[in-house]
């Protein structure tokens, strides 16, 4: 049930956003959720969803994908909303014993929820259009100036890389573990949360010794294979701006020219 | 030319041990020779791979490997990439997510070029028959095929010798055929094998064969010299080829045959002359 476990959410398919430099996608996605904290009113949020339907079309990913990332933070999301619409003092347009909802609370709390709403649905679409593997190579590209300042660009990279290398296979053998415990007795779905705590205990035993054996075993390859830390290592696969990343850029600097804008007026 | 030189060579892991788990071993490695190690568990083949890798340093006495000392620290990474090392475990020895990105590994570690790193990859992924496999992640291919990436990974570090601690043994039939299929390959292509394993029809295949047990080599010699041996093969908790015991039970009855046969074809053209 595992074995076609696919990590994170990318969607494949060949588009210009796809295309992309990842550091180019990391910096617009950073720079997108800074803007959505600059808008004041409604008008505003047109721009934003304007650009983000522009986006979502040319990267060719269903709409019913971008918006499938909003569903883990739909509560979060309703819960904003409640509480702004309940907590904001102002003028009272409804009101049924102490609910009081006023006008400044309503929209608030529309406010917070668009707000919410763009921002998942634009970092979504960075991890929808960008494989695992080439926005590690990203971040690891731009921690990279940070170094000098004591940050491990290369190993948390590397660390990304191995951890999403393996967690196919530690889910395998957790599928594996429970089964063999299963065929003798063992029970993982009945009882109360404590008890099933308490049962899975003998799951996560095994899984951490081999888990700690595998991590052995990797560091022993890896050190066979010449891995001697990040410095004067070469890359394959080498990030290159191309004429896309102007467009891309372009097209960003004219959406936060009109936020800023818009702010200012 | 003799491509590793093992000279009274002893290991332990812990100094409290009182056996040692290589205890005096000499050998050479000929380059272009495909060797087989076999012995029991605990007979010291395993340490004798991570002592020729640098991986452990020995106790007494020297390793060379392609004449570089390996205790001697500069030549570590050297030492490596000559001797290329491929693991029992494939799962546990794959870093990248993506099968090309996972061979690149070793030569992005020597800092080689990009585009030669590409050529590399490629020719590495032909040599083992991986190449329509390069965008795969390793998760989804067979335990063979894992193994053969493996070896493509110690190729496009360009090695002239691959050491491979017992590849097959966590692999079923048709897996184990491959990553045989694929190191004879190798081997008639120039590159130095030795195999360390526990199968006896893998040793057969090989141009030498070397009996360790106890931190000992006892036997050494060509497939046929050393499992005509079959009494001396079992004292050590070996097994020899099915076909050779057939054949030493038949000369034992009577009939007129060699002891050294090796091969299921020679027993059968020596029976139906």
């Amino acid at each position: 049930m595992f074995k076609n476990l696919t990590i994170g959410q990318h969607y494949p398919v060949e588009s210009p956003v796809h295309n992309l430099d990842p550091r180019v996608k990391i910096i617009i996605t950073f720079i997108f959720i800074f803007s959505l904290f600059l808008i004041k009113s409604f008008t505003a949020y047109l721009v934003v969803v304007a650009f983000l339907a522009v986006a979502i079309i040319t990267s060719k990913v269903p709409i019913k994908f971008v918006l499938k990332g909003l569903k883990p933070i739909f509560l979060i999301i309703t819960i904003t909303f409640i509480i702004n619409l309940l907590m904001t003092p102002g003028k009272i347009i409804y009101e049924i014993g102490f609910i009081k909802i006023t006008e400044e609370g309503l929209k608030q709390a529309g406010f917070m929820a668009i707000r919410l709403t763009l921002l998942i649905m634009g970092t979504s679409l960075l991890t929808l259009t960008t494989s695992p593997i080439i926005l590690t190579d990203g971040i690891e590209s731009l921690l990279k100036p940070f170094k000098r300042i004591g940050v491990p660009a290369h190993e948390l990279a590397m660390m990304m890389t191995i951890a999403l290398r393996f967690i196919p296979t530690l889910m395998e053998e957790t599928e594996k573990i429970m089964k063999a415990q299963k065929s003798r007795g063992a029970d993982f779905e009945s009882g109360n949360i404590v008890n099933r705590a308490k049962n899975l205990v003998p799951l996560l035993v095994p899984l951490f010794i081999s888990a700690f054996r595998r991590a052995d075993d990797l560091a022993m390859a890896m050190e066979a294979r010449c891995y001697r830390g990040g410095d004067n290592r070469t890359r394959m696969r080498q990030l290159k701006i191309h004429r896309g990343d102007y467009v891309a850029a372009f097209i960003f600097v004219i959406y936060l020219a009109t936020i800023i804008i818009s702010r200012i007026w | 030319m003799d491509i590793i030189k093992i000279e009274n060579v002893k290991y332990k892991y812990s100094k409290e041990d009182t056996k040692y788990a290589v205890d005096t071993v000499s050998l050479n490695i000929k380059k272009g020779q495909f060797t087989a190690i076999i012995g029991h568990n605990g007979s010291g083949k395993s340490t004798l791979a991570k002592l020729i890798n640098s991986l452990l340093l020995p106790i007494e006495g020297k390793i060379y490997v392609k004449d570089m000392d390996t205790s001697d620290d500069s030549k570590l990474w050297d030492i490596r990439q000559t001797a290329g090392m491929v693991f029992q475990n494939p799962d546990n020895q794959l870093v990248a997510t993506i099968v090309e990105e996972d061979i690149a590994f070793g030569p992005e570690n020597q800092g080689v070029e990009s585009s030669e790193i590409r050529k590399r990859v490629d020719d590495a992924l032909k040599a083992v028959g991986m190449y329509e496999y390069r965008t795969r992640p390793p998760h989804m291919l067979s335990g063979g095929q894992k193994q053969r990436i493996a070896i493509a990974g110690i190729l496009a570090l360009n090695s002239d010798c691959i050491i491979l601690d017992e590849p097959t043994a966590m692999l079923d039939p048709s897996g184990r055929k491959e990553v045989m299929d694929t190191l004879k390959k190798l081997n008639k292509q120039g590159k130095t094998i030795l195999l360390i394993t526990h199968y006896m029809d893998e040793a057969v295949e090989a141009d030498r064969v070397v009996v360790m047990d106890k931190g000992n080599i006892k036997l050494d010699g060509t497939p046929k010299e050393v499992f005509k041996n079959l009494k001396e093969i079992k004292k050590f908790g070996l097994d020899v080829p099915q076909v050779t015991e057939l054949a030493q039970a038949l000369k034992e009855e009577g009939l007129n045959i060699p002891s050294d046969i090796i091969h299921i074809k020679e027993l059968v053209d020596l029976l139906c002359q």
